[in-house]
């Protein structure tokens, strides 16, 4: 059987606050699989070269976003990279720009979530007891789905927060994940909270700082597009001080379907277990 | 709120801004074309021309607009530039106000000046 390995070398960027006055690079190098990703590369060199190795991951499939890390020059997720991909027998490792280093690949994400905090990332309503024991289903059409779609598929992974120059040089800027997130559930026609969403928006953390360089998206592990949205928030944001802009009510509660029969063989649901 | 009214004032300036220039390319290059605003023979900047011009309102009022909306367009672009040097909110403040001041002085310079001329050139 023919060998399809290649030895590559990993340059980690490694930090152990410690015993680390700086950060400092280590090269470890090894026989690369076919396939092997660079979440794979990482758990190698911690089973056999290095063990006090430390980064984020979980689900290993680009779901969870944990494992945001800047790969050769650029954000990315380290499970969802081949080393093949990177066309390269030298794999650059460092911790996502922009943000402290807890330890070596472990950036702290914190400002990022406070920020995500601040946006009100949920739906927001007045019918709090309709919200607690649901009755029905809110009714949205296709085309209400589509306009907030993309920006739900945001994994929280922070690589467009490491990509913006504007995040870079300006920590009171929201930065593009929690103004795009703003966008998704302003953007949704069963929210009613942008009014409530106002104090980040209209500040001087909102949208305004974005400087439109598009990194953000071009990044986006998910193909979700932070910068587009943050430029529908101004226009959104503009509309509403002139006020141009209708602010829909909720979307009501989808009628229970009539004239329907079950079909034969199909059980009915069963009985509630909250109440 | 406040970076939200600013923001929208500021695009508004841009497309007035956006507008007036249009006007004034179409008084000083287009003037084979259209002649209306310089019924004298020669050039738009010749004299008889700019006291045409000057003793018009129309031409008043656009010239204190323009003057407005580009000083706000302008000193709330170069107010934003400062504010990425990420100043401490008492800087913060301090900016505001100067370039406020600033503003409002080169506005009524500019709108005395334009008055002025408006009659002198009706004096003519």
């Amino acid at each position: 059987m023919a060998d399809n390995t290649s030895e590559v070398v990993f340059r980690i960027r490694r930090f152990d606050p410690t015993s680390d006055a700086e950060p400092h690079w280590e090269d470890y190098r090894f026989a690369c699989a076919p396939g092997m990703t660079v979440l794979e590369g990482l758990k190698l060199i911690k089973e056999k070269l290095s063990p006090t190795l430390a980064w984020r991951s979980s689900c290993r499939m680009g779901v969870c976003g944990s494992c945001g890390m800047f790969i050769n020059g650029r954000a990315r997720l380290a499970c969802n990279t081949q080393v093949a991909e990177l066309e390269s027998d030298l794999v650059t490792v460092a911790p996502l720009p922009n943000f402290n280093i807890i330890r070596d690949l472990v950036p702290d994400l914190f400002p990022m979530f406070q920020a995500h905090l601040e946006a009100q990332p949920y739906i927001i309503r007045d019918d709090t007891a309709e919200q607690q024991q649901p009755s029905g289903e809110y009714w949205q059409s296709a085309h209400q789905l589509e306009q907030y779609l993309q920006f739900s598929y945001c994994i929280k992974c922070g690589c467009c927060m490491a990509a913006c120059p504007t995040y870079a040089t300006d920590p009171h800027y929201a930065g593009p994940m929690p103004l795009g997130q703003a966008h998704r559930y302003n953007s949704d026609s069963r929210d009613g909270g942008f009014a409530a969403r106002k104090a980040l928006l209209s500040g001087e953390r909102g949208p305004w700082r974005c400087h439109f360089a598009g990194e953000c998206s071009r990044v986006c592990p998910k193909g979700v597009d932070p910068a587009r949205a943050i430029q529908l928030m101004k226009r959104q944001l503009v509309f509403d001080y002139l006020k141009l802009s209708k602010q829909p009510c909720p979307a009501p509660i989808a009628k229970p379907p009539a004239g329907l029969k079950r079909r034969e063989g199909i059980p009915e649901a069963p009985p509630r277990t909250i109440t | 709120m406040r970076d939200q009214e600013l923001w929208t004032w500021h695009i508004g300036a841009g497309a007035v801004i956006l507008v007036l220039l249009g006007l004034h390319m179409t008084v000083m290059h287009l003037e084979a074309i259209v002649r209306v605003f310089n019924p004298a023979p020669g050039e738009p900047v010749d004299w008889a021309n700019v006291v045409a011009r000057g003793k018009s309102v129309f031409f008043l009022v656009t010239y204190v607009l323009l003057l407005g909306t580009a000083l706000f367009h302008g000193f709330y672009g170069l107010r934003n530039i400062l504010f990425e040097l990420n100043p401490g909110p008492a800087t913060k403040k301090t900016l505001s106000g100067l370039i406020l001041v600033v503003g409002l002085a080169l506005f009524v310079v500019g709108t005395w000046a334009a008055w002025v001329g408006f009659t002198v050139a009706r004096g003519a």
